[in-house]
């Protein structure tokens, strides 16, 4: 089971968190510290695994973001690493080659993505096209709200007039 | 308020706050910033703007991820979750789950919400509600809305069948009783195409087997088959490219499908046979240097090793991680070695073909891959391949990391001492790692070799030389040092006269002169701290009787140190120096060579410590040096574990009987720490079990000094057949019925003032008198009876006749109950037993059975005498006792 999931910049900040387990604030913001260090401080061409704590921390670097899954011991890893990929090429999918500054304003889209993939740190969607039709629905639900509240807005107005 | 003139106000769309807390050049600057931003979401939020919500939560999320406090915003999302529209309640859940944890109140006042939103007309509104509890519901909220999670199952969308089915994950997990809800829902879902469905299916499957036993049993009856045939279609599928990662169709789903199988065939042959082709299939014909292919062999490896045994796919899966071990990939080679870990156990020869390729990866530049080599190669360690083994890892030791070293010594002295051939080798290895990393050893592990070399009669010349030689070369290491200090004092002589040279070694020529030489440079050397310094001091005195000659040379240097800061330095130095001026002619009295340092007391010793040093966490035996130590009782040394001050073996029954308390008492202490560190040692588990002996009491008629130890061994033996898991759960146990067992008479006194029980009672049921031990040589019979009033004490008087033809001296009788019982005995009758049967020995002993009608008596007697003075023992376990008592 996945514990959580946290992206951080090559500048040690933060860039999506998101938890399985029960942290309380006090632990998450130890726990981003001391994973951010111990994360940041390897070299390149390491293995992309770290004993932490009893769990496990997968991480890759895309650019200039590492994103962190942290797993049970007897997890896969490997499994882990394509799960990272699967996330990276959905928001690339998403974002048109995306980059950090996208991840930056847009960080609740962000989660939205990693919500239609991974739910109670388990895998639910594997595929990207599914993926993306579901967040693109919940898009135009989001739009029509919109217009019905800007032409309800206008009506309220013209009948205020 | 115009928001393009002020940035920072609930006015300010989400994009322009970041740019501009972006746009801060300060850390000081970006505080001031968030400070006027809360500040202005707190007052949007007091006007209660419906409009703004959204936007505030939204940027609430942003400061929290920069790590500033945004409690006040809690409320907030329960209020978006509460509003009706979808975009309002899609970041509500967002916020609820990242601005809360499930040990807050506030989220209980979701539950309702929850309930709303999971009956929603609107699927997608189910969806983020599921996605919420899913993602952070607590046991309460579980309980609360699992029927609804559980309707949700069978909804018409599949999308939301998925995510009820990893909401129900989440909720078996906090609450396991209610799996059986959802083993049905559960496999029917196994049946679907879809791949999201099949996916969390499977892992709600994988993980219903895991909370519940029964589920377990109906999964692998009803779903094993039709899982292998998923499988088997999935690996045979052609390309589809919604699933395609690198020429595999949907790894993911293979990886959840491989590891359900796993759970389904552990333990059980017939599924483990149903799998056996598919296994080998997927083995064989995924083919790829891609991380997807690799990941489902590595499952695949990692199911074989589990299931039941099949020789071979055992043999393809070792094929496989041998390939992995080879891989250029840092990763790969992680988790091959990870494996081996596992398949260590299995096949440790397969394992040890490898052996080169793994000490290679102790030397990798990657600290993850050095540390998981390091592991394997510990449980890898036997005696037959312990001397290149560790070869290897000290010639390593000279050129690893400095952060690296620690971990590595430790392990090196754990892999020496435990697997030593012969001592010779053990001080040499020793002597090699403390030059090199002396100051990553622990101070127990120097202190040991100083134990075993002391031992080593024979090896005393040699140990003194080799450490002479190593130490003209280098005094960097302080423990080495110490070591070379302590072993020059006491075996000085043996130094400069070349005394029992063994064949290996070089002649060297040292002069009474050059052993002070050496050792009044390390005492000037500022670096040492004053325990070192002490220790030569020591060394000094005694090579001051050692040789005469430089007797007055040695004093100087001793007075140096008679105004030296350190009050010890000082003292040892004043001493020292009476001693060497006026007391001639007890000098070489007083500084005699030490007693040989009792080995079994110290490993006894050092065992207690290991958990706290972790150095065992490997589930590996004792550091008992094989073949090293010598076969001591080792009793003596796990009574020595709890009491600090060391009982020597020699202390009579009756100081053993007030160790005896204390070691039942301190365990029960420590088993808190224990329990959970569950090291599996058997040193802790021995030291455990003697401590759940519930009083084994020795009689007071007893003189023999070891008795009591015979006792506790008698005791432990019968230990043995327990699992020791019950020992550790009832240590508190039995530490509670020691403490009463004192206060059981006086409790029998006061039953007798409050009511005369009536005869009947205690004569209600007589008890049949049993022949409980014969030999040729001795007979022994119980009588019983009960106490009046007390159902679970038994009073036993024991009858022994001597069948032979001698007369029986110091006659002693022990006995020892497992953990349920209690004994008391009374002194015996007398100590001699006349021959052929013409008299008899009598003793009374109270057994109390604390589970009186649900276990009866047993109890283990051990009898020893001396016929002619020469000593008899004999031995015996008691079962045939009446049922009832």
């Amino acid at each position: 089971m996945i514990h959580f999931v946290l992206l951080i910049s090559r500048q040690g900040k933060v860039r999506l968190t998101k938890w399985y387990s029960p942290y309380s604030q006090k632990e998450r913001s130890k726990v981003i510290r001391e994973l951010s260090s111990e994360i940041l401080s390897r070299g390149p061409k390491l293995c992309n695994f770290v004993e932490w704590r009893g769990f496990k921390v997968v991480y890759k670097r895309y650019a200039s973001l590492y994103f962190c899954i942290c797993n049970d011991q007897d997890d896969n890893e490997l499994e882990t690493l394509s799960i990272i990929h699967h996330y990276v090429e959905t928001l690339d999918r998403y974002f048109g080659s995306v980059c950090e500054l996208d991840l930056i304003f847009n960080f609740h889209k962000a989660y939205f993505i990693l919500d239609e993939i991974l739910l109670a740190g388990e895998m639910q969607e594997t595929s990207k096209r599914t993926t993306l039709r579901l967040i693109a629905a919940q898009e135009e639900l989001l739009e029509a709200a919109k217009e019905e509240a800007s032409s309800l807005s206008s009506i309220i107005a013209q009948a205020t007039k | 308020m115009d928001p393009i003139l002020n940035p920072f106000s609930s006015g300010t769309r989400l994009r322009d706050m970041i740019r501009a807390i972006r746009a801060c050049k300060t850390a000081a600057e970006e505080r001031a910033a968030i400070r006027k931003e809360c500040a202005a979401i707190r007052t949007s939020i007091n006007e209660n703007d419906p409009d703004y919500r959204h936007r505030n939560l939204a940027k609430l999320m942003f400061i929290h991820m920069l790590g500033y406090p945004t409690h006040f915003g809690q409320m907030e999302c329960l209020k978006c979750i509460a509003s009706p529209g979808f975009p309002e309640k899609r970041i509500g859940y967002l916020g609820l789950m990242l601005l809360l944890d499930e040990r807050q109140e506030v989220l209980m006042l979701v539950t309702n919400s929850l309930k709303q939103d999971l009956n929603h007309m609107n699927q997608y509104i189910v969806g983020l509600a599921l996605c919420a509890l899913g993602n952070i519901c607590s046991a309460e909220m579980a309980r609360d809305l699992a029927p609804e999670v559980e309707r949700l199952l069978q909804f018409r969308d599949p999308n939301i069948r998925k995510k009820a089915a990893l909401c129900s994950i989440r909720i078996i997990k906090k609450v396991p009783d209610l799996a059986e809800n959802f083993v049905k829902p559960a496999t029917a879902l196994l049946k679907e195409k879809h791949h999201g469905v099949l996916i969390t299916a499977v892992q709600l499957c994988a993980d219903l087997c895991k909370v519940s036993r029964e589920a377990l049993e109906h999964i692998r009856k009803k779903c094993t088959e039709g899982l292998v045939r998923t499988l088997k279609d999935l690996a045979n599928s052609s390309y589809s490219p919604e699933y395609d990662v690198s020429g595999i169709t949907d790894p993911f789903l293979h990886i959840r499908l491989l590891k359900l199988l796993r759970l389904l065939g552990e333990g059980d042959a017939d599924a483990s046979d149903s799998m056996n082709d598919i296994l080998a299939q997927v083995g064989t014909k995924t083919e790829s240097n891609k991380v997807a292919a690799n990941a489902i062999l590595y499952e695949c490896v990692q199911t074989i090793m589990s299931i039941e045994g099949n020789g071979g796919l055992r043999v393809l899966a070792i094929g496989i991680l041998g390939k992995f071990l080879s891989n250029r990939d840092n990763n790969i080679r992680y988790v091959a070695l990870n494996m081996l870990m596992k398949a260590v156990t299995a096949d440790p020869q397969a394992v040890l073909r490898y052996r080169a390729t793994i000490l290679e990866c102790v030397k990798d530049a990657d600290a993850s891959i050095r540390k998981r080599a390091l592991e394997l190669v510990y449980v890898l360690v036997n005696e037959s391949n312990v001397k290149p083994l560790t070869t290897e890892l000290v010639s390593y030791l000279e050129t690893c990391d400095q952060d690296f070293k620690g971990d590595l010594t430790a392990k090196i002295c754990s892999i020496v001492s435990k697997f030593s051939p012969e001592k010779i080798w053990y001080i040499d290895q020793m002597i090699k790692v403390l030059l090199e990393a002396g100051s990553f050893v622990k101070d127990e592990v120097w202190r040991a070799l100083i134990v075993v070399i002391s031992n080593a009669s024979e090896l005393h010349g040699y140990a003194v030389r080799a450490l002479y030689k190593a130490f003209q070369k280098s005094n960097e290491q302080e423990a080495f040092t110490r070591v070379a200090i302590w072993c020059i004092g006491e075996y000085g002589d043996l130094l400069i006269n070349n005394v029992g040279m063994l064949d290996l070694e070089d002649r060297i020529t040292v002069t009474e002169s050059d052993a002070v030489d050496l050792i009044e440079i390390t005492i000037q050397c500022h670096a040492l701290d004053f325990t070192t310094k002490a220790m030569a001091l020591v060394a000094l005195l005694k090579l001051s009787s050692r040789f005469p000659s430089c007797s007055e040379r040695i004093r100087e240097i001793i007075v140096k140190y008679k105004g030296n800061f350190v009050l010890e330095l000082q003292q040892r130095s004043i001493e020292f120096n009476s001693i060497i001026a006026r007391h001639q002619n007890i000098r070489s009295m007083l500084v005699e060579r030490m007693p040989v340092l009792d080995e079994a007391t110290f490993i006894g010793r050092q065992a207690g410590s290991l958990p706290d040093a972790g150095s065992i966490s490997a589930g590996s035996s004792v550091s008992l040096p094989n073949g090293v130590a010598k076969p001591a009782d080792s009793l003596v040394d796990l009574l020595d574990l709890n009491s600090n001050d060391a009982p020597a073996p020699s202390s009579s029954g009756g100081d053993f009987l007030q160790d005896l308390l204390g070691v039942d008492l301190s365990p029960a202490a420590q088993s808190g720490a224990n329990q959970t560190s569950k090291s599996g040692t058997d040193a802790l588990l021995d030291l455990l079990s003697v401590g759940s002996v519930s009083g084994p009491v020795e009689s007071p008629s007893a003189q023999s000094n070891s008795s009591a130890i015979d006792i506790l061994s008698a005791s432990k033996s019968e230990k043995a057949s327990v699992s020791p898991l019950d020992d550790l759960s009832s240590l508190s146990l039995s530490s509670r019925t020691t403490s009463i067992t004192g206060a059981a008479p006086m409790m029998d006194l006061l039953d007798g003032f409050a009511s005369t029980p009536p005869k009947s009672e205690n004569n209600g049921t007589v008890y049949p008198s049993i022949t409980a031990f014969e030999s040729s040589s001795l007979q022994l019979t119980f009588n019983f009876s009960k106490q009046p009033g007390n159902s679970q004490t038994t009073n036993i008087q024991a009858t022994f006749i001597n069948l032979s033809s001698d007369e029986y001296t110091d006659f002693i009788f022990q006995a020892a109950v497992p953990k349920f019982l209690q004994l008391q005995l009374d002194p015996a009758s007398g100590s001699t037993l006349p021959a052929n049967g013409n008299g008899s020995i009598t003793q009374n002993f109270r057994v109390t059975n604390s589970q009186n009608g649900k276990k009866s008596l047993v109890m283990r007697i051990r009898i020893t005498y001396k016929i002619n003075g020469k000593e008899k023992l004999e031995e015996g376990q008691i079962s045939n006792f009446p049922r009832d008592l």
